[in-house]
């Protein structure tokens, strides 16, 4: 399967997007800091010492669930800011 | 930031760039890379059980977003990662016995590292001399008729001879992978490869992509590209198993791996785009120096005695 190679323009288009995706994401990131670790901490620390199972359980849901979403949003983020093109 | 579930201390810029590097790596080259993540954390004070489960944990979430971009583009042959996963789930088992084994003997340590040490260089001369020998003979074949961009994806192996043979042997059940472009192949073979990643992976810890992304390619037959996207979807599985096991033994802080995993989720997307970019010789000759800072790490711990 061959792809045609892109040009200097959709190049610099490329790079464009990406540093405003990644600003955009810092921010958002930053914000998901404070605000759902903040929360989560404290009911997380409490599974850990108690009830190690449901902890597991969670720990499997929190990464997979944050993946999916994470993958969502540079997905949804990218489309934006090039109009359309994921890649 | 505090990690209260470790009781640690750690800065969220360092976690995002490690989890950044680890997410590129991991999207370009289909590996989970422990060999960084493991000393990285250990490096801020992590104690050693908590870098091993976390490192899982986050393995998991990289690989989901790495497998998600490569499944978009094509990348992940779905029925071969998931009858590795059963393979992987043993082998890993069985090299989790063989470490108590050794540790009951006394000298787990010693050869252990002795045995990584030779895997890791054996895997790195073999890929330079065959994805070096791939390319000098395309550069022949070819001189002139060359399209820049139109060398991604494709795939050729000096070593294709030999696939093609372990894909002749006929041993029942013998299955296809449409996806993967395998006409028949015995599922023996496929459940072995996986088996001695698995192996490996219990063995010598991590996920082990290091040797299974190469058996992938070699003994399996599957293009580089695809070998890279289906390890990262059949990583899911098994580092999901691992992750699992790790929290109820309370090695896993998860909201570390949450934070690590921040970085990872935009690493990995730029890594697997960044694959359409390659041949799959030019990726095989560029993973060389992962096998080899494995390497150096173990030496490293045997020579001074710190584990990294």
């Amino acid at each position: 399967m061959a792809r045609v190679a892109p040009t200097k323009k959709e190049k610099t288009n490329t790079l464009r997007a990406f540093v405003v995706e990644l600003a955009v994401y810092a921010v958002f990131v930053t914000g998901y800091f404070f605000l759902v670790l903040h929360y989560l901490s404290g009911w997380l620390q409490n599974l850990h010492l108690y009830h190690v199972k449901i902890y597991a359980f969670a720990t499997i849901v929190l990464i997979i669930g944050q993946a999916v979403f994470l993958e969502s949003v540079t997905t949804w983020l990218l489309r934006l800011l090039r109009g359309g093109r994921s890649e | 930031m505090f990690f209260p579930i470790s009781i640690s201390t750690i800065n969220p810029i360092y976690l995002v760039a490690i989890g950044f590097l680890i997410g590129v790596l991991g999207g370009f080259f289909g590996v989970g890379g422990s060999f960084i993540a493991g000393p990285a954390l250990r490096a801020v004070g992590l104690e050693w059980n908590f870098a091993v489960g976390t490192d899982l944990a986050h393995i998991v979430g990289k690989s989901v977003v790495a497998a998600k971009r490569h499944r978009a583009l094509g990348n992940v042959d779905l029925k071969l990662g998931l009858i590795m996963a059963i393979g992987t789930m043993g082998g890993a088992e069985v090299g989790a016995q063989l470490i108590q084994m050794l540790k009951r003997a006394g000298n787990v340590n010693f050869v252990v590292s002795i045995v990584s040490i030779v895997i890791y260089f054996s895997i790195s001369t073999f890929m330079i001399w065959e994805a070096w020998r791939t390319l000098q003979y395309q550069k022949k074949r070819r001189p002139r008729t060359k399209v820049p961009g139109t060398a991604a994806k494709q795939d050729e192996s000096s070593f294709s001879h030999r696939t093609q043979a372990i894909q002749r042997l006929k041993l029942w059940p013998m299955i296809s992978l449409p996806a993967s472009g395998v006409k028949a192949i015995s599922l023996w073979v496929i459940i072995l490869v996986s088996f001695v990643g698995g192996l490996f992976s219990g063995f010598l810890g991590g996920g082990a992509g290091y040797i299974r992304m190469p058996m992938l390619v070699y003994v399996l037959g599957i293009p580089t590209h695809l070998a890279v996207g289906t390890d990262l979807f059949e990583i899911i599985i098994s580092a999901s198993y691992g992750t699992f096991s790790h929290a109820i033994k309370g090695n896993v802080d998860i909201l570390i791996a949450l934070v690590m995993h921040t970085g990872a989720a935009i690493g990995a997307q730029i890594g697997a785009i960044s694959t359409q970019y390659f041949a799959g010789p030019k990726i095989r000759l560029a993973f060389v120096p992962l096998p080899l800072i494995g390497a150096a790490i173990v030496i490293y711990t045997l020579v001074t005695g710190h584990k990294l």
